[in-house]
């Protein structure tokens, strides 16, 4: 293939637009895993959640699909609390959460995909906002709207959560409770309660990136088994819980993947976010922004 | 019981249950056993490094569909005979484990756990994007219609799976009982204090991980030669690795039994329900059995099993005796 400036610039460009949507789809992670050592693989089958939610409702009733996921957060989030309440109470209470935990995460995962597929079928589905369609073009640099505006809203996503953890009470209460329950105890706190909402928060994402992620692509069942490699390769190398360290990695997965979509061809990006985990956990397990 | 006593005695069952099947004369019984001992060996293999060490392997469908897959470019290259396949499935399986340990077996646990799950991904990719092996396309094997003795083909396929179950769970019995199975259980009981009492922790979990990658590198490798078409979608298929995971923690962890339990009854229970109902509903029935099971039974079929002999009014008897006789008193 002959090289081209072109191709270059817009495939970093796409790549950096893809990363910030990455980073919404990682906050979760970020919160549950990074924060909270919840190893909650079925995050992307909230997401897929998400996305269905978000295409029955704007199918349904024409609403925008990222309004409509904004209005389907308090949801999400009594879902994420009352799952926690459930780990809480078989794992975590009984110190099993290594290996039961996670079959109990797996199962869900499993659970959320069937259940979809035995209700939507396995056809794309997809949504309509006046966002999707049209492409701003800047010279040679073409940037679809149906990619720039979840990456918009995403970052407005990642600064509103990094401004919770870092200004509120809870936040910093969420923040410490990765560090030592014991003194947050001794706060008058409750770490299962700061615990609860935290992991309700990491659910809550998932509903708003679900609605990006069916804008930016069609969504059938099983998309968001790609998403689970790349979700916790981002996590891990932008260094487990640091909102700024996942934006950071999720823009360098999504432009390095980019570019190999662009110059090997799309069906081997899948290995890349592999690819960036295993030398991750091989050469710095702290990620880039690590503690 | 002795090694040598149990092994005859898994020889006699398997013998029993071949013959019982041939007396059905029926073919459908032999293609659905096959997926039933197939899934013994998987859930054993799982189980070795999942139960006896506690690192969950998400990645089966991988070992597994690797395994089918050398089956497929070794194939293509010169048709060996299905044992010999079996063997080189482990080997590569074996290795890739062996590796895929090196790289994250040092770290938390949780790492392990998310790598494999992106192994899967990756070498899904891979196979993809090898046509050599059909690519996303899939590859035919035709398998030869009969073979001397046994008459039809599957029989055969069937008689090499249920050795090779045989063979998984006498080794996971040796293993449990061995050294090494108590290094595993120090591992899974408190890595940090098995560590400091100067178990080799790194080189126990290569192990468990060689053993395990391997034997389900083995289930897979006939797999070609029963399906007669494969294709990455399948071969990477999502129900090998839940059922992976599910079989053994729905049966009991601890012991070998609890694998083979857990997955000649969900073995069984799928076959039906995938003949009665339908296959994606019998996969909704075995993640809200994994589920259910990880809630309320953590210690499986065979816990409960436990727990209910132990927990019998004659046992109890039995063991106020016990403790009687133990301080002296008479109840």
């Amino acid at each position: 293939m002959v090289f081209s400036f072109d191709l270059l610039i817009n495939a970093v460009i796409s790549g950096i637009l893809i990363g910030a949507f990455y980073a919404a789809v990682t906050a979760g992670v970020s919160l549950s895993f990074g924060i909270l050592d919840i190893v909650n693989i079925a995050h992307p089958a909230f997401i897929i959640l998400g996305s269905y939610i978000a295409y029955m409702v704007n199918a349904g009733l024409g609403l925008d699909p990222i309004l409509a996921s904004i209005l389907a957060t308090p949801i999400f989030y009594l879902l994420g609390a009352g799952i926690y309440q459930i780990y809480y109470v078989s794992f975590e209470k009984r110190g099993q959460e290594s290996l039961r935990g996670l079959a109990f995460f797996f199962g869900l995962l499993f659970i959320t995909e069937v259940v979809l597929v035995l209700y939507f079928g396995v056809d794309y589905r997809y949504v309509e906002a006046p966002y999707i369609g049209p492409t701003w073009h800047f010279g040679f640099v073409d940037i679809p709207l149906r990619i720039l505006v979840p990456s918009l809203v995403s970052l407005l996503l990642i600064t509103a959560l990094q401004l919770v953890l870092t200004r509120t009470f809870t936040g910093r209460a969420i923040m410490a409770v990765a560090q030592d329950q014991l003194a947050l105890k001794l706060m008058a706190v409750d770490p299962i309660r700061i615990k609860r909402i935290a992991f309700g928060i990491s659910i809550a994402s998932a509903s708003l990136a679900g609605a990006f992620l069916i804008v930016i692509q069609p969504v059938e069942p099983s998309v968001g088994r790609e998403y689970i490699g790349r979700v916790f390769a981002i996590c891990v190398l932008g260094g487990m819980g640091s909102l700024p360290g996942t934006v950071i990695a999720a823009m360098l997965v999504g432009t390095v993947e980019s570019l190999t979509a662009t110059f090997y061809g799309p069906s081997w990006a899948p290995a890349v976010s592999f690819g960036f985990l295993l030398l991750t956990l091989a050469l710095r397990p702290a990620g880039l922004l690590g503690r | 019981m002795r090694s040598g006593l149990f092994l005859m005695i898994c020889l006699m069952v398997g013998a029993a249950i071949f013959g019982a099947a041939l007396m059905l004369n029926n073919d459908y019984y032999f293609f659905a056993g096959y997926v039933v001992l197939q899934y013994v060996v998987l859930a054993t293999a799982w189980n070795i490094l999942g139960g006896y060490c506690g690192y969950v392997n998400f990645g089966s469908a991988a070992f597994f569909a690797l395994g089918a897959y050398s089956t497929v470019a070794l194939h293509k290259l010169y048709p060996l005979p299905v044992p010999l396949l079996v063997i080189v499935g482990g080997v590569i399986s074996g290795i890739v484990g062996l590796g895929m340990g090196y790289l994250t077996l040092r770290l938390r646990g949780a790492f392990f756990a998310i790598a494999t799950l992106a192994l899967a991904v990756v070498l899904q990719t891979l196979i993809v994007n090898w046509d050599f092996v059909g690519g996303s396309r899939g590859a035919y094997i035709v398998r030869p219609e009969a073979i001397a003795p046994f008459g039809s083909y599957i029989k055969y396929l069937f008689l090499v799976m249920m050795l090779l179950a045989i063979g998984a769970i006498n080794l996971a019995r040796l293993i449990e009982r061995s050294r090494l199975g108590y290094g595993f259980a120090t591992i899974r009981d408190d890595e940090l204090a098995a560590e400091a009492s100067g178990v080799p922790t790194l080189r126990l979990k290569l192990i468990a991980t060689t053993i395990s990658g391997a034997l389900m590198g083995m289930a897979g490798a006939p797999l070609p030669y029963y399906i007669g078409f494969l294709q990455p979608s399948s071969a990477f298929g999502l129900d090998y690795a839940v059922n992976a995971i599910a079989m053994p923690l729905i049966g009991g962890t601890t012991s070998w039994a609890g694998p083979l339990v857990g997955a000649v009854l969900l073995g069984s229970l799928q076959q039906l329900a995938t003949v009665t109902i339908s296959s994606a509903v019998n996969l909704l029935i075995v993640g809200l059995l994994l589920v259910g099971f990880v809630i309320i039974a953590p210690n499986g079929i065979i816990g409960l099993v436990q727990k209910y002999i132990r927990h019998r009014p004659v046992a109890q008897v039995g063991r106020r005796k016990i403790e009687a006789d133990a301080t002296g008193h008479v109840p």
